[in-house]
C-alpha cells in the first residue's frame, strides 16, 4: 500500500510515522521545507487544561499518553525534543472567572483531567498575589514543535518513508472517480491513498484534488523575551484562554499564556484573529498580549521582548479536527483542521488514521472526527 | 496616543538620512529625522562626544565640513523605531521609543508619514575563524569608533584584516590613536583588485576625490612602514583570556586557505571585517523588496516598491559616505515631491521630474559604479568556509558551532531555514542573527544541498527590544485607529 501525505508540519509528519510503521510504503511531500509551516510558528504546549469533557479531549489524553511512548523511540541520534511534563497552572484574576473555572475543573475530572485547586504563590512565586483562584494540571507538557516535527519525520524514515521537499501538490491524478495519486510540481506520483495533512493550505489543497473542505486561517503572535533566570515554572494561563479557544469570533482575543523555554526565554502567548493569511505584525495586537501577561507576572515589566512571530491556526466553523476518509472521494483522506492544538493532538490523529487506513480497530471513536459529521456537512459544499 | 503626520519621515542620521532630510527640507517639506543613536553621523561620521570637541576632527574625519552643514538640522536623537506597520499602499506607520534605550522612561510615538525614507545603514559582517570570540577581537567598526569617538587605542600590535577598502580608513584611525598597527590583510588577491580597479579608468575619474582618499590611506601606511598583503586572511586566533596571537594564511581567489602557508604572527588585538550586511528589518517590515543581495532595490529616484517608500544609503547596497549623501539628496527630494503632490499625481509620475538635477543624478551614477566595483574586487568568496573547525563557534549568543550545524542539517534531513535554526538555536539569541545570520544561511545551505527557505534572517519584526511594560503601553486600538 503506498499513501502520499500532502504537507510536512507536525500532523503530516506523525501520520507517515504511523503509516510507515504498520508497513506502509510512504512518501511525504512538502512544498517548501519540513517543519517550516505552522508547526514552526507555535508554541508547543501539549494541554490536557483547556479542554472540556468530549471528543478532543479524548484525542488529547490518547496523544499525552502516545507522546510519553514514542519519547525513547524518536530520541536517538537527534537534538532533543524539549519533552517537559511540567503541568499547568490556570489563574483566575476576578471572581466571576474563580467560580467559572472551578466549575469547569470539576467537569473535567469526570473526564480524566487531574486537576487540584492550590495556593498560586507556592507554584508560582512571581504569580500576581492579587489573584482570585489557581488551579494547577499537572498532565500538561511541552515540547519544542519544529523539533518535534522532524523527529517525527526521521522516525517515519528509520520506517522506510521518504519526505520529498520542496515538491508541491497541484492537481489530482484520478481514475474514474477515484483518486489514484497526485500531480505535483515534480510530475505524477502514482498512490493508492493520499492524506491533505496541510495545515491552513488544507483548504487550497482539497480544492484542488477536487473536493471543498472549509479550513480556515486563525491568526496569532507571540512574543519571545531575552534569556532571563526561571522564574517561571509552568505553564500559566488566565482562564480566559479557555473562552478565546472555542470562539468563532473573527476580532482580536487574547489570553496569555506563559511559559519559559529549556533555552531560558519565556514564550509569552497568545492572540486570536482571523483575518487570512494577513502576515503582518501590530503593536496593537503586541501590546494587548503584554498587558495581558503582566496581569499574570507584573514582574515581566521589565523585561526585554527581542521577538515577536506568529502562524495560522488551521481551524474548521465547529472546532474539531477533520481525521479520515472523504466519502465524497475514494482515495482521498484528511488530517487537518487541528486549530491551536495541532502539536498535541498530532499523535493520536496519526494513529486514528492509520487504524481506519489499514483496518485496525480504532482506539477512539472516529465519527465525530469523520469529515462527514453533522456539524461539519454544511461546510462541505463550494461557496 | 495620537499619531503624528509629517509630509517626509527619515529613519537614520547618517549620510544617507542627513542628505535625505536636508534635501526634503529645502524642498519645502515638513520633515521629522530621527535615530535611534544619541546623535548625528550615523556609521561614517562618529565624533567626540560634545563636552571634549578636538581640534583635529577634520583629519579623522573626511567631508567634516560637509558633516557640519548637514548637522545643522534639526533631528529627534535616542529615537528607536521598533515596529513598522505594513499597509502596502502607503508608507508603513512607525512605532517609536523616545528616550535613553537603558531608562525607564521612553516616550512612544507613533507616526504615519506621507512619504518615509529608510536609511538605517547596515551591519557590519565578519566571518567566523576559530578563536574569533576572544577578547582583543574587534569588528573593524567597532575598533574604529573606539578610535574615532573615544580615541582609545584598541592594541600595540594591532592586525587589521578582511575583505574591502574600509579596512584602510580604519587602519589610519588606529594609527591617530597611537595603536601599533602590524599589518592590513586583504583577502582578496592582487589579480583580482586589479581588475575591478582598473578597468575602464574613465569611470573613476569621475570618483577621484573617493580615490584619492582611499589612495591617501596608503600612503599613511606606506609612511608608517605597515605592510599591505592582499591574498590573505587571519584563519585563527590564539589566546586563553585574549588574543595573543593569530594564524594568518594565503588564500586562493575563492577565499580558500592555501595548506602550508600558515604562518603565526603576535599581536594584542586583531581588527576584522569581510563585508556589510543591509540593516532591512523597517523595509522587510514595510514589505519592500530585496534583491538577491538582501538589499532594498530602489529605482533611479530611490523609490522602493512600496508607494511611498524611499530608500537611501547602505540599505540599498554597500558603497560608501558618498554614495549614501548622493542618494540621499535624491530620495529626500523625491519623498518630497509625494508627499506635498496629490498621491495620484506621484504615482502617475513615474520617473518624471522630481526636482533632482543631472548633476544629483550624474553623481549617484558614478559613485554607483564604484559601488559595484566595491562588490567586484572585496566580494566575499565561499572558500572561507575551509577555515572553519568543527568547533569553531558560529552563533556567538547561542554558541552554536559550525558542528552543530552540520550535525543538525544530518540529523533532520530538512532544507527548511526556520527548522534548523529551531533545532540548533542559531540565531535564535540575543543579536537574532544579526552577527551570524548570514553565515548560518551561507553553511545550511550548503549542509542541506539548498535550503527552501532562505533569507528567513533579514525578518525580524521588532527592529529592536522592547520591554513588556513599554509594549503593554504603547498602543491601544482605540486610539491608534
Ligand atoms: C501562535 C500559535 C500558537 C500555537 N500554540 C500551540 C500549542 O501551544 N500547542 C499546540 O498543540 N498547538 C499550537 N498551535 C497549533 C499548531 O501549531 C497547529 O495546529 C499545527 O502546527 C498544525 O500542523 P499541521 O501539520 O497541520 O500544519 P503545518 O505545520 O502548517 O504543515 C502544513 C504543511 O503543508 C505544506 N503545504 C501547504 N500546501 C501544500 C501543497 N500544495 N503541497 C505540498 N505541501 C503543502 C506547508 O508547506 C506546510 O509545511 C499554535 C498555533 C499558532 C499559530
Ligand atoms: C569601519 C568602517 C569604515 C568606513 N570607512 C569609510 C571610508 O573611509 N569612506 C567611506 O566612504 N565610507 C566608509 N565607510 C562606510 C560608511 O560608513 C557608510 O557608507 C555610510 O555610513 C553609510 O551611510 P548611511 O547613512 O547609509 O548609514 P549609517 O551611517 O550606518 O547610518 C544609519 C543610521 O540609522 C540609524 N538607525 C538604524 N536603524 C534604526 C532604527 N530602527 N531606529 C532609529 N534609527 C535607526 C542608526 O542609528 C544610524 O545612525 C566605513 C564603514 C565602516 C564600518
Amino acid at each position: 500500500m503506498r499513501v502520499i501525505v500532502v504537507g510536512a508540519g507536525i500532523v503530516g509528519a506523525a501520520v507517515a510515522r504511523e503509516l510507515a510503521r504498520a508497513g506502509a510504503e510512504v512518501i511525504v511531500l512538502d512544498r517548501s521545507a519540513s517543519a517550516g509551516g505552522t508547526s514552526a510558528a507555535g508554541e508547543g504546549n501539549l494541554l490536557v487544561s483547556d479542554k472540556g469533557p468530549g471528543a478532543e479531549l479524548d484525542l488529547a489524553l490518547r496523544s499525552l499518553a502516545l507522546w510519553q511512548g514514542l519519547l525513547p523511540e524518536i530520541a536517538e541520534s537527534f537534538p532533543s525534543i524539549e519533552y517537559e511534563a511540567k503541568g499547568g497552572l490556570v489563574v483566575a484574576t476576578t471572581e466571576a472567572g474563580a467560580a467559572a473555572l472551578r466549575a469547569f475543573a470539576a467537569t473535567q475530572r469526570t473526564a480524566g483531567v487531574e486537576s487540584s485547586e492550590v495556593n498560586g504563590l507556592d507554584h508560582e512565586p512571581d504569580l500576581n498575589p492579587e489573584h482570585t483562584a489557581a488551579v494547577l494540571y499537572p498532565q500538561d507538557a511541552q515540547v519544542q514543535p519544529a523539533i518535534a516535527t522532524e523527529a517525527l519525520l526521521a522516525d517515519a524514515r528509520r520506517h522506510g518513508a521518504t519526505v520529498r521537499q520542496g515538491v508541491e501538490a497541484l492537481g489530482p491524478l484520478r481514475s474514474g472517480d477515484r483518486l489514484t495519486g497526485v500531480i505535483t510540481s515534480a510530475g505524477p506520483l502514482a498512490a493508492d491513498h493520499v492524506v491533505v495533512a496541510a495545515g491552513p493550505w488544507s483548504g487550497e489543497v482539497s480544492e484542488r484534488l477536487g473536493v471543498t473542505l472549509p479550513v480556515r486561517p486563525r491568526r496569532g503572535t507571540i512574543l519571545v523575551t531575552t534569556r532571563m533566570r526561571p522564574r517561571i515554572r509552568h505553564k500559566v494561563y488566565d482562564a480566559d484562554y479557555v473562552g478565546a479557544v472555542g470562539s468563532n469570533d473573527a476580532s482580536l482575543q487574547t489570553s496569555s499564556v506563559v511559559e519559559s523555554t529549556a533555552a531560558g526565554t519565556v514564550l509569552i502567548g497568545s492572540s486570536r484573529e482571523r483575518r487570512g493569511f494577513d502576515e503582518s505584525i501590530e503593536a496593537r495586537v503586541l501590546s494587548a498580549v503584554a498587558a495581558k501577561a503582566l496581569v499574570l507576572f507584573p514582574f515581566l515589566s521589565g523585561v526585554a521582548v527581542m521577538r515577536a512571530y506568529g502562524g495560522f491556526r488551521p481551524f474548521v466553523p465547529d472546532h474539531l479536527p477533520v481525521i479520515g476518509p472523504d466519502p465524497r472521494l475514494t482515495g482521498l483522506w484528511h488530517a487537518t483542521g487541528h486549530e491551536g492544538a495541532g502539536i498535541v493532538l498530532s499523535t493520536a490523529t496519526g494513529e486514528l488514521l492509520t487504524d481506519l487506513m489499514v483496518g485496525r480497530p480504532p482506539t477512539l471513536d472516529p465519527a465525530a472526527f469523520a469529515v462527514d459529521r453533522p456539524t461539519l456537512l454544511p461546510h462541505l459544499q463550494p461557496a | 496616543m495620537s499619531v503624528e503626520t509629517p509630509d517626509v519621515l527619515v529613519v537614520g542620521a547618517g549620510p544617507a538620512g542627513l542628505a535625505a532630510a536636508d534635501a526634503a527640507r529645502r524642498a519645502g517639506a515638513q520633515v521629522v529625522l530621527l535615530d535611534a543613536a544619541g546623535d548625528a553621523g550615523g556609521q561614517y561620521w562618529r565624533h567626540l562626544p560634545a563636552e571634549r570637541p578636538a581640534a583635529d576632527e577634520r583629519v579623522l574625519h573626511h567631508g567634516w565640513d560637509k558633516f557640519t552643514a548637514l548637522r545643522g538640522q534639526e533631528l529627534l536623537t535616542d529615537a528607536q523605531v521598533w515596529l513598522a506597520e505594513r499597509h502596502d499602499d502607503r508608507p508603513p506607520t512607525l512605532h517609536v521609543l523616545v528616550g535613553p534605550a537603558d531608562g525607564n522612561e521612553r516616550t512612544p510615538r507613533t507616526f504615519a508619514p506621507k512619504a518615509l525614507v529608510l536609511a538605517t545603514g547596515a551591519y557590519e559582517r565578519t566571518l567566523p575563524f576559530p578563536g574569533w570570540d576572544l577578547p582583543g577581537v574587534f569588528t573593524a567598526g567597532a575598533a574604529q569608533a573606539l578610535a574615532k569617538a573615544e580615541r582609545i587605542a584598541v592594541g600595540r600590535r594591532v592586525l587589521v584584516a578582511g575583505a574591502g577598502p574600509f579596512l584602510l580608513p580604519v587602519a589610519s584611525s588606529l594609527l591617530r590613536t597611537g595603536a601599533g598597527v602590524v599589518g592590513v590583510f586583504e583577502a582578496n588577491g592582487w589579480s583580482r583588485l586589479r581588475k575591478a580597479w582598473t578597468a575602464r579608468p574613465a569611470e573613476l575619474l569621475s570618483t577621484r576625490h573617493k580615490a584619492g582618499e582611499l589612495a591617501g590611506y596608503v600612503r599613511d601606511l606606506a609612511r608608517n612602514r605597515i605592510p599591505y598583503r592582499t591574498g590573505t586572511a587571519v584563519i585563527a586566533a590564539h589566546g586563553t583570556d585574549r588574543v595573543t596571537a593569530v594564524t594568518v594564511a594565503r588564500l586562493d581567489p575563492e577565499w580558500a586557505p592555501v595548506p602550508g602557508t600558515e604562518r603565526r604572527l603576535d599581536v594584542d588585538a586583531v581588527c576584522v571585517s569581510h563585508g556589510f550586511v543591509p540593516r532591512t528589518e523597517l523595509a522587510v517590515s514595510a514589505g519592500c523588496g530585496l534583491d538577491a543581495y538582501g538589499a532594498v532595490v530602489t529605482d533611479e529616484n530611490g523609490r522602493t516598491s512600496v508607494p511611498g517608500v524611499y530608500a537611501a544609503g547602505e540599505i540599498t547596497g554597500i558603497g560608501g559616505a558618498d554614495l549614501a549623501l548622493a542618494e540621499g539628496v535624491i530620495a529626500g527630494l523625491a519623498a518630497a515631491n509625494a508627499a506635498t503632490t496629490s498621491a495620484a499625481s506621484t504615482s502617475a509620475a513615474g520617473t518624471a521630474n522630481v526636482g533632482v538635477t543631472e548633476e544629483q543624478r550624474r553623481a549617484r551614477r558614478d559613485n554607483q559604479r564604484f559601488a559595484d566595483r566595491l562588490e567586484r574586487a572585496h566580494g566575499i568568496r565561499p572558500g572561507w568556509a575551509g577555515w572553519l573547525g568543527d568547533d569553531t563557534v558560529v552563533c556567538r549568543c547561542e554558541e552554536v558551532t559550525a558542528g552543530d550545524l552540520k550535525a543538525g542539517a544530518a540529523a533532520t534531513g530538512s532544507r527548511g531555514l526556520r527548522s534548523l535554526k529551531l533545532s540548533t538555536r542559531a540565531g535564535l539569541g540575543v543579536c537574532q542573527g544579526r552577527v551570524c545570520g548570514r553565515t548560518v544561511e551561507e553553511l545550511l545551505h550548503r549542509h542541506t544541498g539548498g535550503l527552501l527557505d532562505p533569507g528567513r534572517t533579514a525578518s525580524r519584526p521588532l527592529a529592536a527590544f522592547v520591554r513588556m511594560g513599554e509594549l503593554a503601553a504603547a498602543n491601544h486600538p482605540e486610539e491608534s485607529a
